[in-house]
């Protein structure tokens, strides 16, 4: 079965983008002292988290699946990520 | 600014929160329920295995009215090695009837949830995030959501495993990364024929596979594969500080799960409906020591920490409409009393220790301990499939009798016995 690359299998899902408000921030000085981005990048299982080619995380916040595991393993100070205002993000057809 | 009182509000519409509401709204109280999906189930993922006896109580006749996939009446464990794999195959026809467990999906059953909450009289108010408490002193009188304030007498934290509500509040910490596992699944449609001759299963039978070995890389964790009516949910669970460690990706972790030798067959043909992932909790115990009550709030469900990995089988959904029951009762009490202290919060505690939600984490306090062994995730497996393969591959030369042919298979994985035995006392003892 041929599922896909991570973007395409997004692609399938619901979301509600909220165009205002974007739910993660990274501290790229912060991050950069601590190696965040690593760690951020291999953790996402939505590759919201890259590398820019200026060596700061690129933060694709409308694939967010909303787990919260960044945050739970983002070394102290270099993140901040809540949930999305209430309506916005991912809407699961399954689950 | 708004400012209505009610007698409960739950936050968070999952499980535990539906539960809780409806348990609440029976007993003649005034009950909103917020969840901050823009529908009840949209923010919320499980492996999908359901423990149903409880939901029984709570709803009775549950497997026949709710949304629910198959009966799970067999259970495969399987320790899958790079090109091997050794299971257990356990079928059985009492699983059946009464039904014991069955597959689930949430975005279909926590409307139905939600939707036995408003019926019996709970306001349910999709698409509201909740972002705080709202404390006098040390009674929580309510929550806050934007500009919004809403009174209650009693506030149910049912927010799942992020609880921002109660460690916003410094009611609970944030947990360390050994306690989380992150979980990646996939949905993949099958043909309701294809499924059933695939699995060997029929009518609304199902099956149920728990991996663990190179299905996660050696990840402590695991792995599950589900069968729904037309479809399969097949993912990983990987513990975070160890996932964190190994620097793999939690996707590729997933990627190889599905193109395995031993599992692609089994999804052959099948078309991706949904890929998804979600927090989950390894060291329940650990974590249902924690608080969870505080004057006028109580935290149920994942927020509280109650789930449970006994290797065998991963419960959270039956604990969570458990300590939804416990703290109902509580509550219910609570407020005929007009008694909203500590004391009267903690009710709740006393309830959930006395239920079958406090009785498990009590037996399999001990579960995280033994289910750590990286043995378990790598050597075993192999060691089990060299013991078969001494036994299956007739190379011509002598046959051994199957106690030389383990040894030597022990020997090959350079497995002591003594490791071995320290192994299987940590799972007599934990599990
Ligand atoms: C991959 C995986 C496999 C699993 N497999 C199984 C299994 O096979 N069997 C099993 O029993 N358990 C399993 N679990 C565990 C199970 O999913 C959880 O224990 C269960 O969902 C907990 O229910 P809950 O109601 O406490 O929390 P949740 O289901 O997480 O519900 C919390 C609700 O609160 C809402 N919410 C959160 N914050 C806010 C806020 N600030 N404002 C408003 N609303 C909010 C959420 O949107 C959500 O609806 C698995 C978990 C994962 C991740």
């Amino acid at each position: 079965m041929e599922i896909g690359t991570v973007p395409e299998r997004l692609a399938r899902n619901h979301y509600d983008l909220d165009e205002e408000e974007s739910h993660i921030e990274v501290d790229q000085e912060v991050a950069r002292r601590t190696g965040a981005a690593k760690i951020l990048i291999a953790v996402c299982p939505a590759h919201v988290y890259s590398q820019a080619p200026d060596g700061t995380i690129a933060v694709e916040a409308a694939a967010c699946l909303e787990c919260g595991t960044c945050l739970a393993v983002a070394p102290p100070g270099s993140l901040r990520w809540h949930y999305p205002r209430g309506g916005f993000g991912v809407a699961f057809r399954e689950g | 600014m708004d400012s209505e009182q009610f007698d409960v509000v739950v936050v968070g519409a999952g499980i535990a929160g539906s539960v809780a509401a409806y348990r609440l709204a029976q007993a003649g109280h005034e009950v909103a329920v917020l969840e901050r999906g823009s529908e009840p189930g949209a923010k919320n993922l499980s492996g999908g295995v359901l423990y149903a006896r409880v939901m029984d109580r709570v709803f009775p006749g549950f497997v026949d009215r709710a949304p629910v996939e198959r009966t799970i009446t067999r259970n495969r464990l399987v320790f899958l090695n790079a090109g091997s794999s050794v299971a257990v195959d356990y079928w059985d026809q009492r699983l059946a009837e009464p039904a014991n467990a069955v597959t689930v999906l949430r975005a279909r059953l926590d409307p139905w949830l939600a939707q036995q909450a408003e019926e019996a009289g709970a306001l349910v108010m999709p698409g509201v995030r909740v972002d705080g408490l709202v404390r006098e002193g040390e009674q929580v009188v309510g929550v806050r959501a934007g500009d919004d304030e809403l009174r209650a007498r009693v506030v149910i934290a049912a927010d799942g495993v992020n609880s921002f509500v109660s460690r916003g509040a410094g009611i609970r910490p944030d947990e360390p990364p050994k306690h989380l596992a992150v979980g990646v699944k996939s949905v993949v449609r099958l043909p309701r024929d294809v499924l059933e001759a695939r699995f060997g299963v029929s009518g609304r039978e199902g099956v149920a596979y728990a991996i663990v070995g190179d299905a996660t890389q050696g990840l402590p964790g695991g792995a599950f594969l589900y069968t729904n009516t037309e479809s399969v949910s097949v993912g990983v669970v990987l513990r975070l500080d160890r996932l964190v460690e190994s620097g793999l990706s939690s996707s590729d972790v997933h990627d190889r799960l599905l193109a395995h030798p031993a599992i692609a067959p089994l999804l052959e043909g099948g078309e991706l409906l949904e890929y998804g992932c979600h927090l989950t909790i390894e060291d329940g115990p650990a974590m249902a020591r924690r608080p969870m009550t505080a004057p006028g709030l109580m935290v149920i469900g994942d927020a509280a920490g109650l789930t449970l990995n006994t290797g065998f089988t991963v419960r959270g959904m039956d604990l969570a409409a458990g300590s939804a029951v416990a703290a109902a009762t509580a509550a219910d009490r609570a407020l005929r009393a007009d008694d909203l202290s500590a004391e009267a919060m903690g009710a709740y505690r006393a309830e959930l220790d006395a239920s079958f939600v406090g009785k498990d984490l009590a037996t399999y306090a001990r579960a995280p301990e033994a289910l750590d062994d990286p043995l378990m995730y790598a050597g075993v497996g192999d060691a089990l499939a060299d013991v078969m393969h001494g036994v299956f591959d007739l190379d011509l030369t002598p046959r051994r009798h199957l106690v030389a042919t383990a040894r030597r298979a022990l020997k090959a994985n350079d497995l002591r016995l003594r490791r071995l035995t320290r192994l299987g006392f940590h799972a007599a003892r934990g599990l």
